[in-house]
């Protein structure tokens, strides 16, 4: 199975050269003491960890899979051993409150590590998520006891957490949801129901695993408006903190699926389960989405973290494998000499390494929102992460995906075979593209809410972004072919936007028939700016551009030419309007 | 007992080097360079002599041009309490290392010394056993097991066809192979608190020591490239060809 190595480098250079992570954290006091050179210490050993112990269970993890016998569920050999270390590194509490036991670091060091933890063996890395997800869905919304009782336990890793709101009827509609909570008279309450799809519903890495359900108040209104959130451990926890009764909380079974086998998927019951609320009754999506933000980037990151991995094994056997010819040559040739595998792997590359910059341009912005002295900063950066995240959750995710099956494409028959690994990244990257809120609702929240909010501020305050980039690329002349693509794309897609807010298809209809085409047109045009801003780094350093420098130019040529043009046929199909999507009766289907 | 774990940081053991262009060297720029492998294994003996309450301080020292500081670093993050960082550019030679050494423990007074049998860049395998020689200190050199009792230490070491056992008397010298221990991973907080942690910087002219290389390197070359195969029609050609190579 090939190896996994951690792409600390290019995180670095992204960190140091492109968004001058040192002046960033300089302004934002809780991170005065972070820089650049404790990045790179923290991602080295991270990433360590990573190909060493993550890397080599994540295979047999996806064979062996996850089992329920008696109620218990068993995670694949090594995964225990494995998630010890990762306990005994300290490596959950990376970026959690200090308060209560967190190492207090930047999101934008997280989610590198998060890239890191999903391209080595997502499956294990996804129960870390989950409990970063739930412990900050925590942190903001539970009464101070609550707090002090899970939250420790729950940073160190010794607990975990798992999020339940789908239920059979109720997938991206939550309003739907039917499981009740009834107070009991004690401060608690009784909660009865099921859910489906819960990761980390169980495993047997944890001590006790806690519970985030989504459930109705016996007064609540219908819909999204009567929805609490509240807090059922596995196991119920006394007033010294120790473990006590075993909870009503069970597994029902585990789903069969097509990837991340290393994962617990489960069917949950609560059946008179015990549970607390957290926040304010009937505001529970509200509480849920607090978090909604860096759980989406994280999923987002998924979808990258998979791509690199399959572009390691993909590059590395391009290098290798000896089939056919180069025009007029005598000697076999390796088939990185062909210009359609080259094109397979800088289709890979220039998504990559785009997606990871602006995974730390999102991720700084998400430290700026939240400890920047000056609200004005504060704002401008929650409008950009509101903007971005539908966006990154799934552009990652579907380009991600896409990297995915190109680089299983490059291995010819072995990449169909299992032991290379690269099915497994199809398979894996496949589910990101669908949980935490299909891409399908992601782009409809880019097109009818994002771009409306705050009468479009953060869509001005980015596009503005691409304006300067471009300003600075003029008079550029080695960069002014890359310069005039991503302006024709752009102007494309301020028109297009134009349209969708206040123009010809801002009707419901005509949104959500164009909002997945023009998200994919978003991301294609971001990707070029960020390219376009790789270049211009190369050119500033002139003489001094060293071989990565140069490369970065290079995937930014590619990028434009080769990926960027795409834009055109995408306006033109949402210029198409829903007519042709709604012509046939349902019936006819 | 404080214990003694000069360090060395060298090309990362997963870089494939490259030599310079001009054949001076191996060329370092842009390259990855971590912590001396089997220099990791002897903080991480010395780690395990302190957890076991046999060793009360442990003390790493580096000799090397200022960004090999970051090794001391990589070693507090380990759980090494105190660093020195011998400072300069020049290349040191082993002999030079081990003269910085021994001005170092005349002053520190360790009761042991643990390094690595080699570094990984030029396989010298000479430091250890010419601090030895300086210092007049008992040797034990290549361990693959180390126990302390009181002012003895025994040394089980591995050699052709077996193992050797040896006993020393403290204050001594001991070289790590391989197989001593596995080095751990460093945590999170430690990595941390391990940036934030004083070194203390000095230069070979502090010791009065002259640290002038003695031998000149002429030329540093790639390996040959490997000659392609042959296929044989039958064992009998096989055995003829060995032969004829005069390896049978
Ligand atoms: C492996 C796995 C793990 C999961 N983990 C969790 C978990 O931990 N916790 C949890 O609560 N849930 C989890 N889920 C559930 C997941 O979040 C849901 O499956 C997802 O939100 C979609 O819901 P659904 O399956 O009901 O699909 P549906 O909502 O039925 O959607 C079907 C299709 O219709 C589209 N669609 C729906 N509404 C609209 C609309 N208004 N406009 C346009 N298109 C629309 C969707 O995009 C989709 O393509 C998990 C699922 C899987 C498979």
């Amino acid at each position: 199975m090939p190896d996994y190595h951690a792409p600390v480098d290019d995180m670095v250079y992204l960190l140091e050269e492109i968004f001058k992570a040192d002046g960033v954290f300089a302004e934002l006091p809780p991170y005065s003491e972070v820089n650049v050179d404790l990045a790179r210490t923290v991602l080295e050993e991270a990433g360590r960890l990573c190909s060493n112990v993550l890397r080599p269970i994540n295979l047999s993890g996806d064979i062996e899979g996850c089992r329920l016998e008696n109620g218990v569920v068993t995670l694949p050999k090594g995964f225990k051993e494995a998630y010890k270390a990762f306990v005994e590194g300290g490596w959950p509490a990376l970026s959690l409150e200090p308060e209560y036991g967190g190492q207090g670091l930047p999101r934008t060091i997280q989610i590198l590590v998060d890239e890191m933890l999903s391209g080595s063996n997502l499956s294990f890395g996804l129960v870390a998520g989950l409990t970063r997800g739930a412990v900050e869905t925590i942190e903001a919304h539970a009464p101070a006891d609550i707090k002090s009782k899970y939250l420790p336990k729950m940073i160190e890793g010794t607990w975990s957490g798992a999020m339940a709101l789908t239920e059979a009827q109720a997938g991206s509609d939550l309003g739907l949801l039917k499981t009740s909570a009834k107070p009991r008279g004690d401060g608690s309450y009784t909660i009865s129901g099921s859910k489906i799809f819960i990761s980390s519903g169980d495993q047997d890495l944890t001590e006790n695993v806690i519970h985030l359900v989504l459930a109705r108040l016996p007064d609540a209104p219908p819909g999204s408006r009567g929805i609490s959130l509240f807090l059922s451990p596995k196991f119920l926890v006394n007033e010294d903190g120790t473990l006590g009764a075993r909870n009503n909380v069970n597994v029902g079974s585990l789903e069969h699926k097509m990837g991340i086998h290393g994962h617990a998927t489960c069917v949950m019951n609560y059946d008179d389960a015990q549970g607390w609320l957290i926040g304010e009754p009937n505001r529970g999506l509200n509480a849920m989405f607090t978090m909604m933000n860096a759980e989406r980037l994280f999923v987002g990151v998924q979808g990258l973290g998979l791509g690199e991995a399959s572009y390691q094994t993909a590059s590395a056997y391009a290098k290798e494998r000896k089939q056919g010819r180069v025009p007029g040559g005598k000697e076999t040739c390796t088939i990185i000499e062909h210009p359609d595998v080259r094109k397979m792997l800088l289709t890979m590359l220039s998504f990559i390494e785009a997606a990871r910059a602006l995974t730390v341009f999102t991720a700084l912005e998400m430290d700026k929102e939240k400890t920047h002295p000056d609200a004005e900063v504060r704002k401008t950066a929650t409008g950009l992460i509101a903007l971005l995240t539908p966006v990154i959750k799934a552009a990652f995710t579907d380009f991600g995906f896409e990297t995915t099956v190109l680089g299983q494409q490059v291995l010819g028959g072995h990449g169909y075979i299992r032991e290379w690994g690269q099915e497994q990244f199809v398979r894996d990257a496949r589910i990101a593209m669908i949980y935490e809120g299909t891409n399908g609702i992601q782009a409809q929240d880019l097109v009818l809410r994002k771009l409306t909010l705050d009468a479009g501020a953060p869509v001005g305050t980015f596009f503005a972004f691409i304006s300067e980039t471009l300003a600075q690329a003029a008079g550029q002349p080695a960069t002014a072919a890359i310069a005039q693509r991503l302006k024709t794309a752009f102007e494309q897609l301020q028109a297009t936007t134009k349209k969708l807010q206040a123009g010809d298809f801002a009707n419901a209809t005509d949104q959500n028939g164009a909002a997945n085409d023009y998200l994919r047109f978003f991301a294609l045009v971001t990707f070029g700016w960020l390219w376009l801003r790789m270049a211009l780094t190369t050119i500033a350093k002139g003489e001094a551009a060293n071989s990565r420098d140069k490369r970065k130019l290079a995937l930014a040529e590619f990028f434009t030419s080769r990926i960027l043009p795409q834009t055109a046929s995408l306006a033109e199909q949402i210029e198409a309007g829903s007519k042709p999507l709604m012509a046939l009766e349902s019936d006819a289907f | 007992m404080k214990v003694l774990v000069p360090i060395k940081q060298v090309i990362d053991a997963n870089v494939r080097p490259r030599v310079k262009a001009d054949g001076t060297g191996v060329d370092l720029a842009n390259v990855k360079l971590s912590i001396n492998p089997f220099c990791e294994i002897a903080v991480e003996e010395a780690i395990r002599l302190k957890e076991k309450g046999k060793a009360s301080e442990i003390v790493v020292v580096s000799i090397g041009p200022a960004k090999a500081q970051e090794i001391i670093r990589s070693a507090y993050a380990l759980g090494a309490d105190r660093g020195l960082f011998v400072e300069t550019e020049e290349r040191v030679e082993p002999l030079a290392v081990a003269k910085v050494l021994q001005a170092i423990i005349a002053a520190e007074q360790p009761g042991l010394v643990i390094l690595g049998k080699q570094a990984i860049d030029d396989d010298s395998n000479q430091t250890g056993q010419m601090l030895a020689g300086l210092l007049g200190w008992p040797q034990a050199t290549f361990a693959s097991k180390l126990e302390v009792d009181g002012d003895r230490a025994t040394v089980t070491r591995e050699v052709d066809g077996g193992l050797e056992t040896l006993a020393l008397t403290l204050p001594a010298i001991v070289t790590t192979d391989l197989r001593l221990n596995n080095p751990r991973y460093p945590t999170l907080p430690n990595i941390m608190k391990a940036k934030k942690k004083a070194i203390d910087v000095k230069k070979p002219e502090d010791f009065g020591i002259d640290i002038t290389p003695r031998l000149k390197v002429l030329k540093v070359s790639e390996p040959p490239a490997r000659k392609p195969g042959i296929k044989v029609a039958s064992a009998e050609e096989l055995v003829k060809d060995l032969k004829a190579a005069g390896v049978l």
